[in-house]
């Protein structure tokens, strides 16, 4: 575990991708086999089962370290890390005791399991014992593997690289075994990334190719001819595969979503055996998209009634091939891929799965005229594809590219302030905004993202000195700071104050020229709610 | 009566008619110590401990001071008055009034441990203490110097090793000094961005007994510079002046470093958990020494400790100053003079 905590710790300090690289490469150099696959599956966000849960947590280590529980909301709030603060508000082990265990990575996970099951009392004592030998970091490593979620800066691609130094396997390969649905504690190194043939699963999906967003206009691109031109939908990424007479679909997270689309299933019978296909899962009736925030009133259920199913109808709007007949088609060109898509989806002649249509123009100039009615198809504009591209893995520059339309933009001022977490811990960087309506002010969207983090410091100095009230971890502060929140789309929503939710709200501006008496309206939101905002039911 | 009153301009002794480390020009002025947030210009008069004069001197130039040692007892307007150590930077002191058997201490910024630079702190039974809690959470519990010392040596050493230049940063007035002494331990050379250098090289004509340092000018050849040591503010951070150290790694010595969030914000190779004011531990052992009924808990975290304090049965109020951004001042202070 040692040696586990000790990488953990150089991937969450160095900011070098270099040092990043080497210290998972000399991991894998010398760890053990079982701790090596667990490593690879923590990192691409497999988690181990949860033998405590968080409250537990809180209750034990309160106890241990003899501290009132307000207290250790308040340095919660403050360090914005659960398995953090715990580590931090531990007491350390004396030298003689730190150095009497080091269990092994899959040790932990193995006894997680085992205790999973038992009583209370067991379980603390284990979590108890365990936390008294060990330091700080180790703490705070141990408690991630408890809690889930270790946000470490790892890229798939880095795992790949540092992977491939131990196996002669392609790096297009490595991504491929190490994702989808193998389980850590039945899989064994040797099988994962064996270079004969591995164990078969049907359901592994291929890494998905990224784009970058399009800065430059489109003519530096050249030749219009030589690209393919596709709507950029609204939806969920997917992959579906038809393998062994079954079907999968996965989603870009890498979560088996499957069971999530119950409509889907009939596909099973329509699709070739062998068949692995990208696309964008929309809500839609009759070939047309239906705005984003219809999907997500089904998407987090764990039960999907029938009334759902019907309010809210999905397609699978294809847009790629990565296998066929069983056989990786990624290196084929586009234009290739598509061709034989076609032949797939055309004859099944189904509202659960269409083609993507390819968008026809001659020049750019023609394209960009198109692209401002991006928003009456429930679109955000387009796809960019070189006809000759391979299917890659990642994000990576220079063959596919997304074109977005200009965000809808609102300016609001902000009204309530959390710490924010990770990199940003102790600092108050979430904040809720409001427009005017009459006198008042009412609250409609939350933002994090889109300022420097000059500016998330000079707020947050703001907000230390004007703050009016606090409740738990938010203050609310003089309404003074006034932004232009740039968001995605909008639709009318039961669920806030203000009767709308925006889709992907983040600050595009801070407008120190404004003042509180500046911003928009309710008015106006509502405005745009009619403007933009499609009826979430046809 | 209160002996301390909390004004807009900073803590006021009424019955003295003073202020004590005032935000505002005053008439008269008790500095508890050198540090920019507690030291600014503008006042009529200036009274500090002998060791914090010569800072105050550069920092705020020519002005009227009085000097005192610490537990020298003077009276001002009637009122009973003398500094006592508190740790935190050389010449760094609480100030302790007395007036009809009633004693008040304003604690400054303090460190309960010892750093072997500043005298160290010394706890005063009072009625009322006025304590900062700039780390007052439980989260912060600082390492002893030597184990931060050995950190530190470790990391330029390996650094040397890999032909990289080790660039701390550490406030100019206080971590600097620290920082130094440790890697002094280690090395010939220590080279200092200016504001490190003017700050050091006053403590040094001022008879402190600290290690030399070498500023470094846009003369200094880059030759010279290679897998050195450098000392520089934290405001150097990121700037142009950075750029003659190539390749270098560098490492952020401050109490924020306790968390990894800080450490990945200020995008540094290295943190060092390293803090001139008190851990939780010490804010409560400095408190639980004064004997105080009552306490004013000011910068940091004032809301949770003053109820934490309560919690224990001692009366605390959180109080409002400005004190407590003195990184941010010094940061604009020190990047404007300095040559690329």
């Amino acid at each position: 575990m040692k040696h586990f905590a000790e990488l953990v710790k150089v991937l969450g300090t160095t900011s070098k991708t270099n040092e990043k690289l080497e210290a998972l490469s000399e991991y894998f150099a010398n760890a053990k086999n079982e701790d090596k696959v667990w490593v690879i599956a923590i990192f691409s966000g497999r988690k181990p089962r949860r033998a405590v849960n968080s409250t537990q947590l809180i209750t034990w280590c309160v106890e241990e370290a003899k501290l009132p529980g307000w207290l250790f909301g308040e340095s919660y709030h403050t360090v914005g890390d659960l398995a953090e603060t715990i580590a931090l508000l531990l007491p350390e082990p004396d030298d003689e005791l730190l150095n009497t265990h080091d269990h092994s990575l899959s040790y932990y996970i193995e006894t997680f399991k085992q205790i999973e099951k038992q009583d209370e009392a067991v379980k603390r004592k284990f979590i108890v014992d365990s936390w008294s030998y060990m330091d700080q970091n180790e703490k705070f490593v141990f408690n991630k593997l408890i809690t889930g979620a270790f946000r470490i800066g790892i890229s798939q691609k880095m795992m790949v690289n540092a992977l491939s130094k131990f196996t002669s396997l392609e790096a297009s390969v490595i991504a491929h075994r190490i994702s989808g649905n193998w389980d850590p504690s039945t899989t064994s190194f040797e099988e994962l990334l064996n270079e004969s043939a591995s164990i078969v699963d049907h359901s592994k999906p291929y890494p998905f190719y990224l784009a970058y967003a399009l800065d430059e206009p489109p003519s530096t691109l050249g030749d219009p001819n030589e690209w393919q031109v596709e709507w950029k939908w609204d939806g969920i990424r997917g992959q579906m595969i038809k393998r062994n007479n079954e079907l999968f679909v996965w989603s870009r997270g890498e979560d088996l979503m499957t069971e999530k689309f119950p409509e889907y299933a009939v596909l099973k019978d329509l699709l070739p055996d062998g068949v692995v296909l990208d696309g964008e899962i929309i809500p839609s009736v009759d070939k047309k998209p239906l705005p984003f925030a219809l999907l997500q009133t089904r998407i987090g259920r764990k039960n999907i009634t029938k009334k759902q199913l019907q309010e809210a109808p999905i397609t699978f709007f294809a847009y790629d091939l990565l296998e066929y007949n069983y056989e990786d088609w990624r290196s084929k060109p586009l234009v290739e891929r598509r061709k034989q898509l076609e032949a797939i989806i055309e004859p099944l002649q189904s509202s659960l799965i269409i083609l993507s249509p390819i968008v026809e123009f001659k020049t750019w100039d023609e394209l960009a005229v198109m692209r401002e009615t991006s928003r009456d198809l429930c679109a955000e504009g387009f796809m960019l594809k070189r006809r000759s591209s391979a299917y890659q893995v990642g994000r990576k520059v220079g063959d596919w590219w997304k074109w977005k339309i200009d965000p809808l933009t609102i300016d609001a001022v902000m009204i309530y302030a959390a710490k924010g977490s990770g990199r940003r811990s102790n600092l108050y960087t979430d904040y809720t905004f409001a427009v005017r309506d009459g006198h008042k002010l009412v609250s409609f969207a939350k933002a994090y993202s889109g300022l420097t983090d000059k500016e998330f410091n000079e707020i947050d100095a703001f907000v230390k000195r004007n703050s009016i009230e606090k409740f738990g971890p938010v203050r609310t502060v003089k309404p003074t700071l006034v932004f232009e929140l740039a968001f995605e789309g909008i639709a009318a929503s039961n669920r806030h104050k203000s009767g709308v939710a925006l889709r992907f709200p983040r600050m595009s501006r801070w407008r120190k020229d404004k003042t509180v008496d500046e911003i928009n309206t309710l008015d106006d939101l509502k405005k745009m709610l009619e403007v933009y905002g499609k009826p979430t039911t046809s | 009566m209160a002996l301390i009153e909390f004004t807009d301009k900073g803590l006021y002794c009424p019955a003295g008619k003073f202020y004590i480390d005032p935000w505002r020009p005053v008439d008269k002025a008790l500095i508890t110590h050198g540090h920019s947030d507690h030291a600014y210009f503008g006042s009529k008069s200036y009274l500090c401990h002998k060791y914090t004069k010569p800072i105050l001197q550069l920092r705020l130039g020519d002005n009227d001071y009085q000097t005192v040692d610490w537990n020298e007892t003077i009276f001002i307007n009637g009122v009973q008055v003398s500094f006592h150590p508190a740790g935190h930077v050389i010449g760094s002191s609480q100030i302790r009034l007395e007036l009809d058997g009633e004693v008040w201490v304003f604690s400054g910024d303090y460190k309960t441990t010892s750093d072997g630079i500043s005298v160290d702190f010394e706890p005063i039974r009072c009625h009322t203490f006025i304590t900062e809690s700039t780390f007052g959470l439980p989260i912060y519990k600082w390492k002893s110097q030597q184990q931060t010392d050995k950190e530190i040596q470790d990391w330029v050493t390996e650094n040397k090793a890999d032909g990289r230049t080790s660039v701390l940063l550490a406030y100019s007035l206080g971590k600097a000094q620290r920082v130094i002494k440790s890697v002094a331990a280690i090395t010939d050379t220590i080279f200092a961005h200016g504001a490190v250098y003017n700050l050091h090289e006053t403590l040094r004509t001022a008879g402190h007994d600290l290690p030399e340092v070498k500023r470094i000018t846009v003369d200094t050849p880059k030759e010279t510079l290679k897998a050195s040591v450098v000392i520089a503010p934290p405001s150097a951070d990121s700037s142009p002046w950075m750029k003659r150290f190539t390749p270098h790694s560098v490492g952020v010595c401050s109490g924020w470093m306790q968390v990894r969030g800080n450490v990945r914000r200020r995008n540094a190779d290295a943190g060092f958990v390293m803090s001139d004011h008190a851990d939780w531990a010490g804010l409560l052992d400095a408190v639980k020494a004064t004997g105080a009924q009552k306490v004013f808990v000011t910068h940091g975290f004032q809301a949770a400790f003053s109820r934490y304090l309560n919690d224990i049965g001692i009366e605390a109020a959180e109080v409002k100053t400005e004190y407590g951004n003195d990184e941010d001042i010094e940061a604009t202070a020190d990047a404007t003079n300095e040559a690329i």
